[in-house]
């Protein structure tokens, strides 16, 4: 096993039970890297992070720091931290905002100074009731510290955070979707370009979008600089990461590691990590990135936890999360599951991604029930070509945002690696697993 | 309830005030609404849009579009089992159909008492509980049929009534701070020491060549 002894960067804190409180932050070098920031100049501040590489932590893994570069020069700037967490078996940020809502805060100031922005937002996943008190009484304890507000540690630095709910919709993650919602719209995905809302975001604005893990990075980034970031992992996956673990695992959980320097067979067999598969199976399927990714199989599970690895092995590292499948697991009915969550979350702008998630759905239900037909697998892969054209990775895309050629990613792998599988469904008229 | 309560206005101009735009304030103004009757009338909908200078078909237009936001009566306990990825790989079905035995209503219903409704919720983000559900979006993990009872008498018998709100209560600390000057002041301020930045970084320049 090849476990690096890297420290934690955003999951230090966690070990104390208080964690969450404005006494344990400051306790724990809490607003330490804010007051250094607001010692240096902004540019600096966006230096730094741009030495460090810091990849956006959502899922598209863009990095931050050209993210940043981009904003378009205005007096009126936003910055809005992206705590949507909703692609399924993610759920690092649904941690760290219960947990660490300080540090997100901080990383948010940090971040707003360096941008120069005037009123940033914390938007945070609506069903996250715990998390939103959290963080309010967290901004509310920092307003009282002086760190957020007017003339933040008498700087002369003046920045508004509001925190924001959300009310239960996936698509509202997607950075434009998510602007919409901000602006008390249904969150629709606005029509690219413009690609990126350092150009027209917030209120036609030039805002940032930022995921909220990439938020607590910043304080440890401008603590210990750039390059100390960048020479955590390897190649363009620097610093660390939280992987969120699940599914037939021994020990699921977030477990932070340094990026690259562990594999996904380190992840879920480690007897620190996953601990193996549970009741001695064997591994049959992974999802290496959020369940837009397409599946990995045994072969695959000795690629590093690598942004550019994964991807050139035909998926996405995404938001990092890893779903693990034992040889007991149906997956016809785990695809179906899948596909049946984007039918169910799709905004309806586009009409692939509309009609085609409901189509997949049904027919990929109908296997799973024994009343598939033979051509039912032609049929779904010819849907499935029909929003995203070639069924290739990357995708192609016929749609506004992202979530279409996502729609794909789990029937037309499930398909490829397990067509016996689907083949035995349809041939007995059941499914094999009961 | 045709109105929002004289309290809950007063919310509802503060949130208002908080964003460059108040059209933003919406749904949030609508969770404050769910908190005081646990759903979305169309009467308090015709309020929220008089208050905020919109129309209620604006005000439906957006609450229809989240899951959270309810038209539609529900009772005081939603119980959102996940059944989503992970959660399916550890038994949610076989959950979900417990809780409908349990309760003694399907998937979308009510019980005539109006205390627990039933949905199938989509990822909560609480994979490593997994089988797991929300009551009034609230966590419990790892839930089996047994725990599920438990919880089941416990609210009924109202023995959590501090860690579960009746529905549509969502965040109860109430926002405290902010900026105490008008933003344009503050823009005016940044607008001046960006111009004094620029002096400084031209200096340096200068200095240096």
């Amino acid at each position: 096993m090849a476990l690096t002894d890297a420290s934690p960067i955003v999951t230090a804190r966690l070990r104390h039970g208080d964690s969450h409180t404005l006494e344990r932050y400051l306790a724990t070098g809490g607003y330490d890297g804010l007051r250094r920031a607001l010692r240096m100049e902004p540019e600096q501040v966006a230096e730094e992070v741009n030495a460090a590489s810091l990849l956006g932590r959502g899922g598209a893994g863009f990095p931050a720091g050209r993210k940043w570069s981009m904003l378009r020069p205005s007096p009126v700037r936003y910055l809005v931290v992206n705590g949507d967490e909703s692609e399924p078996a993610t759920f690092k940020d649904h941690l760290l905002i219960e947990r660490d809502p300080h540090g997100i805060i901080e990383g948010t100031l940090i971040a707003a100074y360096a941008n120069q922005v005037t009123q940033a937002f914390i938007f945070v996943r609506g069903e996250f009731a715990l998390g939103l008190e959290r963080m309010q009484a967290a901004l509310n304890e920092a307003y009282q510290h002086g760190a957020v507000g007017r003339d933040i540690f008498g700087s002369g630095f003046s920045v508004d955070v509001v925190v924001h709910p959300g009310a239960g919709a996936y698509i509202a993650g997607e950075e434009t979707g998510l602007l919409e919602s901000l602006e008390g719209k249904r969150a629709f995905p606005r029509i690219k370009p413009p690609y990126f809302p350092a150009a027209i975001g917030l209120y036609g604005e030039p805002t940032i979008v930022n995921n909220t893990e990439t938020m607590a990075n910043l304080p440890w980034i401008v603590q210990h600089g750039g390059h100390a970031f960048a020479a955590l992992g390897e190649g363009s996956s620097t610093g660390t990461r939280v992987f969120a673990l699940s599914g037939h695992v021994r020990r699921p959980g977030n477990y932070e590691l340094e990026m690259a320097k562990t594999t996904f067979r380190d992840l879920i067999f480690a007897p620190v990590l996953g601990g193996g598969i549970r009741h001695g199976r064997e591994l049959k399927a992974f999802i290496p990135g959020g369940v837009s990714a397409p599946w990995f199989g045994p072969d695959q599970i000795d690629l590093p936890l690598d942004q550019d690895a994964v991807g050139k092995a035909g998926s996405m590292l995404g938001s990092g999360s890893v779903v693990v499948m034992d040889d007991q697991t149906c997956v016809v009915r785990a695809a179906w599951r899948i596909v049946r969550f984007f039918y169910r979350e799709s905004c309806g702008q586009c009409t692939p991604c509309r009609e085609g998630a409901g189509w997949i759905e049904k027919v990929v239900r109908r296997i799973e029930e024994g009343s598939g037909r033979e051509q039912d697998l032609d049929l779904l892969l010819d849907v499935c070509d029909n929003i995203a054209p070639g069924l290739s990775w990357p995708p192609q895309q016929t749609t506004i945002c992202v979530l279409g050629p996502s729609i794909p990613s789990s029937i037309v792998w499930a398909i490829r690696m397990f067509r016996d599988e689907f083949l035995v469904h349809i041939k007995e008229g059941a499914c094999p697993y009961g | 309830m045709a109105r929002l309560s004289a309290e809950a206005v007063a919310q509802a101009r503060e949130l208002m005030s908080l964003y460059p735009d108040s059209r933003s304030a919406l749904v949030p103004i609508c969770h404050l609404a769910q908190a005081e009757e646990g759903w979305l009338s169309p009467e308090v909908m015709e309020h929220i849009a008089e208050l905020m200078g919109i129309t209620p078909a604006e005000v439906l237009g957006t609450a229809s579009f989240y899951e959270m936001l309810r038209t539609e009566p529900v009772g005081r306990y939603m119980v959102s089992v996940c059944t989503n990825i992970a959660c399916l790989l550890n038994g949610a079905y076989e959950l979900l159909e417990h809780a409908e035995e349990r309760l003694a209503i399907g998937v979308g219903a009510t019980t005539p008492d109006q205390m627990f409704s039933l949905e199938e919720a989509e990822c909560i983000a609480f994979c490593d509980r997994a089988p797991c559900l929300q009551v009034n979006h609230r966590f419990f993990g790892s839930v089996d049929d047994e725990r599920f009872d438990t919880l089941v008498e416990d609210l009924a018998a109202g023995r959590l009534d501090d860690d579960v709100p009746h529905h549509g209560v969502l965040s109860r600390v109430r926002r405290q701070g902010g900026l105490a000057v008008p933003a344009e002041q503050v823009r005016a301020e940044r607008a001046e020491a960006d111009r004094a930045r620029a002096e400084r970084a031209a200096a340096a320049q200068a200095e240096r060549s």
